[in-house]
């Protein structure tokens, strides 16, 4: 395309990387420069980028904390369950409702999201240890609502202090025996970044709440949806889709999802993951410990989503299931495709970039790129490598200090459930059909050659990238809307969809490139300068009537 | 019924705090600090605090917040967070420039007790602070107080900075306490027609409410200078408005530098106003101009024309205590009835003084500092009310109770208006009735049967 040509030629990665890194002091400027990658296509693999690793005191950074991973990702959605937080009231209060996870009361009726729950600790509990309030605190709620589930997340003090909220929640579990009360140690210093938070949280969920049910559920072709967090209905739109297709999802993790959703995971036959960084963990373990294979998914771009619904398909091989995703496909498409008709005159050629995220700076690409739009830069706020790179690094990747702290969970093959949902021809011939199981190539190879790449992007260097290569959208997270937009350029909150959405799915598509095409050609961009400032001088007398 | 889960029935809770009218004193700190021009607020502490405090604080004001932190990992959780504060002073002033950092604390930090000051003092010897430039802070442990709590502190963090030269300026601080940009700049205004040359501090005027013209300024045009700090030591006295948010800053500079202060209310409302105005004038010593009592009287004026829809009306009311108190005292000054008053922040005081506000009036009244919207709740599903005041989040009980919402306080997250329109003094009064009306009034065009459905109101 002409014009993205053009836009691209007035920039050079190489000066804009040197033009950020100048600004440093050269220990900063050191490790930045191991972060900020200039993509160029290698004959064998990957180019390497430095991801996971610790954010750099003063820089102003658009991470959070393990906590926020935690309770506010990877907890925060699930309805039936009281999230208690043991800590000073900040924590909970900034988790309340703040993360726009739709959520459908149910049946039961049963739903705590409005609501925010903490043990307000006090100076007295930070010296004589706040284990008695914690208890009391688990005991009003019980006594109170009488839920399902009482899940405690630790705020940076109870680590300190040495608060063993473990013990805590299994004394209070037995002594209720109709109230599952389990413990997250997801302080806020843990780890670098949020990522940290969601591996604490997955584990404690597979410990604790994973193959508690073992009734077997109605419907056929059973999958998990892992990685999917409902942000503006997205998950909604995506069951919807499944629905139609015929495929019945027995647990999404953890977007509109309930105590016994995660408790009945271990009896789906393929786990789909959305979100690899945040979610792998809990693929693998149901991998190994009841035979569930997993296969990445991306509901995100309409043409995205109709390759997954095929690649399930695929995967249970079942021609009625295989005929039905088709005609599901072809009954959306139209609207879909009269949408982009409709949008892609006024979209084609603008370029965007994102910076958001373990998986949606990957994600929404494909959703640029239906629109005629380029991506000249992206990151991740908290991935690893392996999302950027592909999972064939793994292996290769170092434990740091950091890492190191964060449990790693042994799962063994469980001897009564495990049980294989292919046999070991059937795999076979998937694979040899060029199907991939466990499988992630990362962003890295979906973008162009002399793009950038930028792990943990700061503000100053999304200003200076804003400045410099005046793309036509921007997109990260509520920190970094106004002083992009002030700069005249449109922004995009990726994070809680600037309170609109749903973006996945078929319907979702058509929303985002509506919002996109509204967006990038607003009026407003052409209000920045008054009649005055356009032309100072005075040239003339006023002309009057 | 989104919070369906609320029971009339009040039991007794000790220990657990469900939906907050509070959250933690570092942020307080933070909106202080955006107050001061060129100043970068610092949060010493895990990441996420600041993510969590731009965040609330960008959502309120739909501008950006920028604030750096010190980044603790598990080992500077162990081993203290001084190399951390050194390493983001120096990368501070080298990447964004700022005239100065105010640092809080945050509880990690609180918790493993590093000293701030030993930390600055370090880093200018250092010599990482460069010529002419700052690092004020102040110790704000999440877990004492409020967000209201951690603003009282970097306020009085400020006034470190004061001097005295022994001769006085003729200038007045005001110290405006936790309000918004408006409402300082309507201060500010109204000092300056009644003739009083004024230091506010903070004044995030000019900082959050800023315009778009295709660039952006980390540290916007408004906001109190360092060198008006520094001379706020030579200032004839001090109006803190405000026991909470402002008094221990005024007595600081009483203690610090011998000027002399008096505590106020926050100019809410009509009665409150005029005391802040006689104030203004009496230290001064000039005389109030018609102008100021022309705005006056249009309040008056507006009360008495709609008296009649704010005839004992229940209220129930949540936020901060400066301002309940404030606010209290307006609509028991309509004829209104707050009858349902709670507050996060501690404070034995204030439910004194609200009591006090409120001892005339011809129904019981519930106020209780230190408690949470749950109660609350539950205090208007026994009590019902006619309109409910307060920050966002009451709108989910006023969503399931069906009662009129006037948003007011911190934080508001779904409206706008509070960055341009001010709600305190007169013209604020103003304002604060036409919302208060417009409330109702809607609700009464919405309720109305066809037969009573009124054109003329």
């Amino acid at each position: 395309m002409a014009t993205t040509d053009n836009k691209t030629a007035q920039w050079n990665a190489a000066e804009v990387k040197e033009e950020i890194l100048k600004k440093y002091p050269p220990k900063v400027a050191r490790k930045r420069a191991q972060q900020i990658l200039i993509n160029e296509a290698l004959q064998n693999g990957t180019p390497e980028i430095q991801a996971n690793v610790r954010t750099i005191p003063g820089i102003i950074t658009m991470r959070g904390c393990t906590y926020a991973g935690c309770k506010g990702v990877i907890m925060g959605p699930t309805r039936d369950i009281v999230n208690l937080v043991h800590g000073p009231i900040g924590c909970s209060f900034y988790a309340w409702l703040t993360r726009r996870n739709q959520t459908d009361a149910g049946e039961d009726g049963e739903n705590y999201m409005p609501y925010a729950f903490s043990t307000d600790m006090q100076d007295q509990d930070i010296i004589f240890g706040g284990e008695k309030k914690l208890k009391a605190a688990i005991q009003e709620a019980y006594d109170l609502f009488h839920p399902k589930g009482i899940a405690v997340f630790a705020t940076c003090p109870v680590g300190l202090i040495g608060d063993d909220i473990h013990a805590v929640a299994r004394e209070m579990k037995e002594k209720f025996g109709d109230c599952n009360v389990f413990a997250f140690s997801c302080e806020g210093y843990k780890g670098v970044s949020q990522s940290a938070g969601h591996h604490i949280a997955n584990n404690q969920v597979f410990r604790h709440l994973v193959g508690l049910n073992d009734e077997k559920k109605p419907g056929e072709y059973k999958i998990n949806l892992l990685g999917e967090y409902n942000i503006g209905g997205d998950g909604f739109e995506i069951d919807r889709v499944l629905k139609k297709c015929g495929i019945t999802n027995i647990a999404t993790f953890s977007g509109n999802s309930s105590y016994d959703q995660f408790a009945s995971a271990h009896t789906a036959d393929l786990s789909c993951v959305m979100c690899h960084r945040s979610i792998n963990y809990v693929a693998d373990m149901l991998e190994i410990k009841y035979g569930i294979p997993w296969i990445k998914v991306n509901f995100i771009g309409a043409e995205a989503t109709a390759k997954s619904l095929r690649k399930i398909g695929q995967y249970f091989g079942d021609k009625v299931l295989m005929d039905r995703i088709e005609e599901v496909i072809a009954e959306e498409m139209p609207a879909v495709q009269e949408a982009i008709a409709d949008v892609r005159p006024r979209t084609e050629g603008k370029t965007a970039m994102l910076f958001v995220g373990g998986s949606r700076a990957h994600h929404y690409q494909e959703l640029f790129s239906e629109m005629g739009m380029k991506t000249v830069a992206a990151g991740y706020e908290f991935a690893h490598r392996d999302d950027y790179e592909g999972r064939h690094v793994i292996p290769s990747l170092k434990v740091d200090a950091d890492s190191r702290n964060i449990e790693e969970i042994e799962v063994e093959a469980d001897p009564a459930r495990f049980a294989p949902r292919k046999s070991e021809e059937e795999l076979k011939a998937l694979k040899d059909s060029g199907y991939a199981f466990k499988d992630y190539a990362g962003m890295i190879p979906d973008m162009d050659k002399g793009s950038l790449v930028i792990d943990d992007l700061n503000q100053f260097e999304a200003e200076k990238l804003v400045e410099i290569i005046k793309p036509d959208i921007f997109c990260a997270g509520i920190k970094e809307k106004y002083s992009i937009q002030k700069l005249g350029i449109p922004m995009k909150q990726l994070h809680s969809y600037d309170y609109g959405g749903p973006y996945a799915g078929f319907k979702g598509a058509v929303n985002f490139y509506r919002e996109i095409d509204r967006l990038v050609n607003s009026k407003v961009w052409g209000y920045m300068k008054a009649p005055w400032q356009e032309n100072p001088e005075l040239s003339a007398t006023y002309v009057w009537e | 019924m989104l919070l369906r889960h609320t029971p009339k029935e009040i039991g007794e809770r000790k220990a657990l705090m469900i939906n907050p009218a509070k959250t933690c004193q570092p942020i307080g700190a933070m909106y202080a600090a955006l107050g001061i021009h060129g100043c970068l607020p610092h949060s010493h502490g895990s990441q996420g605090c600041c993510a969590y405090h731009r965040s609330t604080l960008t959502r309120h004001y739909k501008e950006p917040i920028s604030a750096a932190t010190s980044s603790f990992t598990e080992g500077a959780s162990v081993f203290g967070g001084q190399a951390n504060l050194l390493q983001a002073i120096e990368n501070i002033f080298t990447v964004y420039e700022p005239d100065v950092i105010a640092v809080h604390t945050t509880c990690l930090s609180e918790t493993i007790g590093d000293d701030i000051k030993q930390i600055r003092d370090k880093a200018e010897k250092q010599n990482l602070v460069p010529p002419g430039k700052h690092v004020i802070y102040c110790n704000t442990p999440s877990y004492v107080g409020s967000h209201v709590t951690g603003f009282s502190n970097m306020v009085k963090g400020m006034t470190e900075l004061a001097e005295s030269t022994g001769k006085k300026s003729g200038k007045v601080n005001v110290i405006p306490g936790w309000v918004e940009p408006a409402d300082m700049e309507e201060i500010k205004r109204l000092s300056a027609l009644v003739g009083v040359d004024i230091t506010l501090f903070p004044d995030t005027s000019g900082v959050l409410n800023g315009p778009m013209s295709g660039e952006f300024k980390m540290f916007p045009e408004g906001g109190v200078t360092i060198k008006e700090l520094k001379a706020a030591g030579d200032a004839v006295g001090t109006l803190a408005l405000g026991e909470w948010c402002s008094a221990d800053a005024a007595r600081n500079l009483d203690t610090k530098c011998k000027v002399p202060c008096k505590v106020l209310d926050m100019p809410f409302g009509l009665a409150a106003t005029d005391r802040f105005v006689d104030a203004l004038r009496t230290i001064a010593g000039v005389s109030v101009p018609e102008e100021v009592t022309r705005e006056r009287g249009q309040l008056v004026d507006l009360i008495s024309d709609m008296h009649q829809y704010l005839y004992h009306k229940k209220v129930a009311l949540y936020g901060d205590p400066d301002q309940l108190i404030a606010m209290t005292e307006f609509l028991v000054s309509l004829d209104m009835l707050p009858v349902h008053i709670i507050t996060g922040t501690p404070g034995g005081k204030f439910e004194r003084i609200i009591k006090k506000i409120t001892a005339g009036l011809p129904c019981e009244v519930n106020v209780k500092a230190s408690s949470d919207m749950f109660l609350l709740h539950q205090w208007i599903k026994n009590e019902p009310v006619d309109l409910i005041m307060g920050n966002t989040y009451g709108k989910y009980i006023a969503r399931d109770e069906d009662i009129p919402f006037v948003r007011w306080g911190f934080p508001i997250l779904d409206r706008v208006g509070h960055q341009y329109f001010p709600t305190v003094a007169y013209k604020g009064g103003l304002r604060l009735l036409e919302k208060i009306l417009n409330a109702l009034l809607d609700r009464k065009d919405r309720d109305d049967s066809e037969q009573r459905f009124e054109l003329v109101l």
